[in-house]
């Protein structure tokens, strides 16, 4: 009762100054749709707020610094090496400060976890449909961090100056000078004259620490409100209708849930990180631009930028005087950008193709959007091929093969598989819509087998549940295009006809295999012909 | 909001159902195929007599029902075994107590490790033991401390809070008309008011005003780095100097080198330059002895001194340095991106992205028989750039 009357008098002076009732009692008990696949995006999140707490603890100790100093401190094998301040306070951190190892491999190990956990969100918002309107923004910022933060891990693991990370540095110097009239200037611009020069780890610095950590929380907290505001999407089970959300209330449910998730994703880091060494920078010693390790590796988001280039033959033009090295451009900006682009606009693509102006909140099974699933499929098959190709070394030393016969397999494997992937996920798709239709139709197979009086055996099917075959068939199949009419009613030529015909084609690539599902007349129809 | 719909508990039909359906299993865990199965029919009822927009079941017309199966509506609450059973109840709360109490403990052996253990006090490898210790125990401490603390509430919500589905409606995204009517009609009265439509010069120049305005967030930025000119073509090593091995600085002579080895060279003096480390990224160098009859170059055996050839160690991919000599074959190999190098025939790209051979540094003997370079790189190192040529 105690409690309750302090807690009363809390809201009371609360609600006097915000008027929070209001937004309270419409929140509080507000519905959130629950499935396991809502809490990747979780993880992104939870794996942002432990890399800002650990990043800040840090901070405090790490010195951004070019500053070259003589080691002295306690890991003996360093001593009396030239070093950076900034590798020097790493292994400060590292040895000296007490919890200060636990802390940088939980920063490390949450920045992977980060990226993977935003890459398999994204996967699941792609399959199933959730990038649909009205949510086209929230997907175009997920995508914006996604690739931020390949630029906020490559900012962080260069920060220790060490050898991989100085390794890192040097491409990436390499990938600017590689664009055409800027790339000398921008890499100038960059790290402040030649490479390495003294300035980029301050810069990269803040733009880790400071710049793209605001960045982040801002479009964090826009995807954030969109998600609450717009209400989540919900898999289409019975009940759930787009005009409905069916789930749990925030309070206490979700709190209790999402914010013990957030506790869960923390405490796991932390017991990986406890027992699982990650970047032991002490091993690979200071910067130092003659040397290098064999089998340097990114981290591994970076890996298919490293495959890019690995996989990438040697090109060069030069003509009138000046060059523009293929082989680094192609691989490094423009793959990734004709990778990259599609997905960014992708929930634009597919409107135009569908034509379709409603709001979804009932999300897609993979399979029922047959097309979506195979070029998804295709994409992940592109990249996880081009991953593949930067651990070559790794795969040649592992597997005792030549490395030139795996880079090979690779540039072939490169336009093999990934159309291969789109036909055969394609056809998984429909033929697993088409076992639905069977489904629907004659039931399930019981696994009795009867002898009719004259001799023939027959399976006995049993219908199923009619919730079930809701589930099967409450999806709608898009249909292929029409071009139209070439001239309207006057004879008139149509306008931007060319822009028709082509979405008529896309279309058909899109729609042309389908499977319909079954309407309650067919089942009815082929009920009463069988008695 | 009078839009939800709960689901009360208890019906004696559903605690059997727990009963048979899973006897001693978990609590909480449910099979959704048979709950589906038998509650569907019993949902499809609720659902109309309920007749909540979200309940699902549209009332369709017939047409429509041949088109489309009807949805069935939430299925029946299944009810936990704790939501009927106080004793199983009771069980849940001490689980949870208990991982909570986990928790504290972690938060104990923290507390205790961070004290106990003290890395600095050691030297050595005892160092690096003690601190592997510390973390591991720092590391387990904080990790239980967060995860009690998580798994329990999670358990506290999956096996005690209400789990009745609760339907809401969603209304559309889109604005009523009305709305969107009063909000044209708002801009349209604030427009007319600021005159932007008739007074074109204060918009014009407004615009004038704000259009170059970026400039001046780009313009200051000019300072972060000087103009490349022609500092990418040229590199420390000049007519004469000595090549002195990295990092011991100690000058070479031919005859110490034997057949078949790499030595990683810089030119000597270059730590005296403006910026050592600029410099030694354009500098480092190896240097290769190989019989002087395998060489098949004409200008890489001019350049070389009894055999023994210099060649930068930056490869013209990237920049990473070529590391890897493979001594059978003559080969250099960068592990960056495996760009390969033959240095029998003036270091030629055998495979890999890299689409120039490495730059040859020309050799000289000095008065004294220690290796020099007779001059500086005759191209650009490393990676290739629009000015290159």
């Amino acid at each position: 009762m105690a409690l309750e009357q302090i807690a009363g008098k809390a809201a009371n002076e609360i609600d006097e100054r915000f008027g929070s009732a209001n937004f309270v009692k419409r929140s509080a008990r507000k519905i959130f749709p629950d499935h396991w696949s809502f809490m990747l995006g979780e993880i992104a999140l939870y794996s942002f707020i432990i890399l800002l707490l650990t990043g800040t603890f840090l901070t405090l100790w790490f010195k951004p610094s070019h500053m070259e100093v003589v080691y002295e401190g306690s890991y003996v094998p360093l001593h009396g090496l030239h070093m950076s301040e900034a590798y020097a306070s790493t292994l400060e951190i590292s040895f000296d400060v007490r919890g200060g190892l636990i802390i940088r491999q939980i920063h490390h190990w949450a920045a992977l976890i980060f990226v993977a956990a935003m890459v398999v969100h994204m996967a699941r918002v792609f399959f199933t449909g959730a990038f649909r309107k009205p949510r086209e923004t929230n997907w175009i910022i997920g995508f914006i961090m996604l690739t931020l933060s390949f630029v906020e891990g490559l900012a962080g693991y260069s920060l220790p100056d060490d050898l991989l990370s100085g390794t890192g540095l040097r491409i990436t110097e390499g990938v600017l000078l590689s664009l055409p009239v800027v790339g000398t200037y921008l890499s100038f611009f960059l790290f402040g004259g030649e490479f390495p020069g003294e300035d980029i780890i301050p810069r990269l610095y803040t733009a880790h620490v400071l710049l793209l950590p605001g960045v982040f929380l801002a479009l964090i907290t826009v995807h954030l409100i969109l998600v609450w505001y717009q209400k989540h999407t919900q898999y289409p089970l019975p009940g759930r209708t787009e005009t409905n959300a069916v789930g749990y209330p925030f309070f206490p449910v979700y709190i209790a849930k999402a914010g013990g998730f957030f506790f869960i994703t923390f405490g796991v880091t932390t017991l990986l990180s406890a027992f699982a060494t990650i970047n032991p920078v002490w091993l690979f010693g200071p910067y130092n631009p003659g040397e290098i390790s064999a089998g340097s590796q990114p981290d591994w988001y970076m890996g298919f930028l490293e495959g890019t280039l690995r996989l990438f033959p040697a090109w060069e033009i030069s003509a009138f005087g000046f060059s523009v090295p293929m082989s680094v451009l192609i691989p490094a900006l423009i793959i990734p950008g004709l990778m990259f682009t599609p997905m960014a606009i992708y929930p634009l693509i597919e409107r135009w193709v569908t034509g379709d102006n409603r709001e979804h909140h009932l999300l897609d099974r993979p399979r029922n959007v047959p097309t979506r699933t195979g070029l998804g499929v295709m994409a992940l098959t592109t990249w996880l091929i081009f991953l593949a190709g930067g651990a070559n070394d790794l795969l040649a030393t592992t597997f005792n093969l030549s490395i030139n016969a795996i880079t090979w397999a690779f540039r072939v494997l490169i336009f093999v598989l990934p159309p291969l992937a789109y036909v055969v996920t394609k056809r998984i798709c429909l033929g697993l819509q088409r076992r639905d239709r069977d489904l629907v139709l004659h039931g399930r197979e019981t696994g009795r087998i009867v002898r009719l009086p004259h001799g023939e055996m027959i399976e006995v099917h049993e219908p199923i549940p009619d919730a079930r075959k809701w589930e099967l068939t409450q999806h709608t199949v898009h249909r292929p295009a029409e071009v139209g009419p070439v001239t309207d009613a006057n004879g008139v030529p149509r306008r931007r006809i060319l822009a028709a015909k082509l979405r008529a084609r896309v279309s058909r690539f899109y729609f042309e295999d389908r499977v319909e599902p079954p309407t309650p007349a067919e089942v009815r129809e082929l009920e009463s012909s069988h008695h | 909001m009078s839009d939800q719909r709960h689901t009360g508990p208890g019906s004696t039909a559903e605690d059997e159902r727990i009963q048979d359906g899973h006897g001693d299993g978990n609590t909480g865990v449910r099979d959704s195929g048979s709950s589906v199965a038998t509650g569907s029919h019993d949902a499809i009822e609720g659902a109309d007599a309920h007749g909540g927009p979200g309940a699902g079941a549209e009332r369709l017309s017939g047409a429509e029902i041949e088109q489309r199966y009807p949805n069935p509506g939430i299925p029946a609450h299944v009810y936990r075994r704790s939501d009927v059973d106080p004793k199983a109840a009771q069980r849940r709360e001490r689980e949870v107590a208990a991982l909570f109490g986990l928790s504290t403990l972690g938060t104990l052996l923290f507390i205790v490790a961070y004290f106990a253990i003290r890395p600095t006090e050691f030297e050595g490898t005892e160092m690096l033991e003690q601190v592997g210790w510390s973390t591991r125990l720092l590391g387990v401490g904080l990790g239980l401390a967060l995860f009690g603390i998580g798994a329990g509430a999670i358990h506290w919500a999956k096996t005690l809070m209400p789990d009745d589905e609760v339907v809401t409606v969603r209304k559309p995204m889109r604005s009523s008309d009305e709305d969107r009517a009063e909000a044209v009609a708002a801009l349209k009265e604030g427009s007319a008011g600021a005159g932007l439509g008739r007074r074109k010069l204060i918009r014009n120049s407004l615009l004038g005003a704000l259009a170059p305005l970026g400039l001046l967030a780009i313009i200051p930025l000019r300072d972060l780095g000087p103009l490349p000119g022609a500092k990418l073509t040229g590199t420390w090593w000049k007519e004469g100097r000595r090549l002195v091995t990295d990092p011991t600085g100690r000058p070479i002579k031919a005859a110490e080198i034997p057949i078949g080895t790499v030595i990683h060279v810089l030119p000597e003096g270059i730590e005296n330059s403006e910026h050592p480390l600029d410099e030694r990224a354009k500098a480092t160098t190896l240097v290769i002895r190989l019989e002087p009859d395998e060489i098949k170059d004409q200008k890489e055996r001019e350049w070389a001194v009894d055999g023994i050839v210099a060649y930068s160690k930056v490869c013209t991919h990237v920049g990473c340095p070529v590391g890897l000599y493979e001594q059978q074959t003559h080969h250099l190999l960068c592990p960056c991106h495996q760009s390969t190098f033959d240095v029998t025939r003036d270091c030629a790209v055998i495979f890999g992205p890299a689409a120039r051979p490495l730059p040859q540094l020309p050799l000289a003997v000095d008065s004294e028989g220690y290796l020099v370079s007779a001059m500086d790189f005759q191209e650009p190192i490393g990676p290739s750039y629009w000015e290159r040529g």
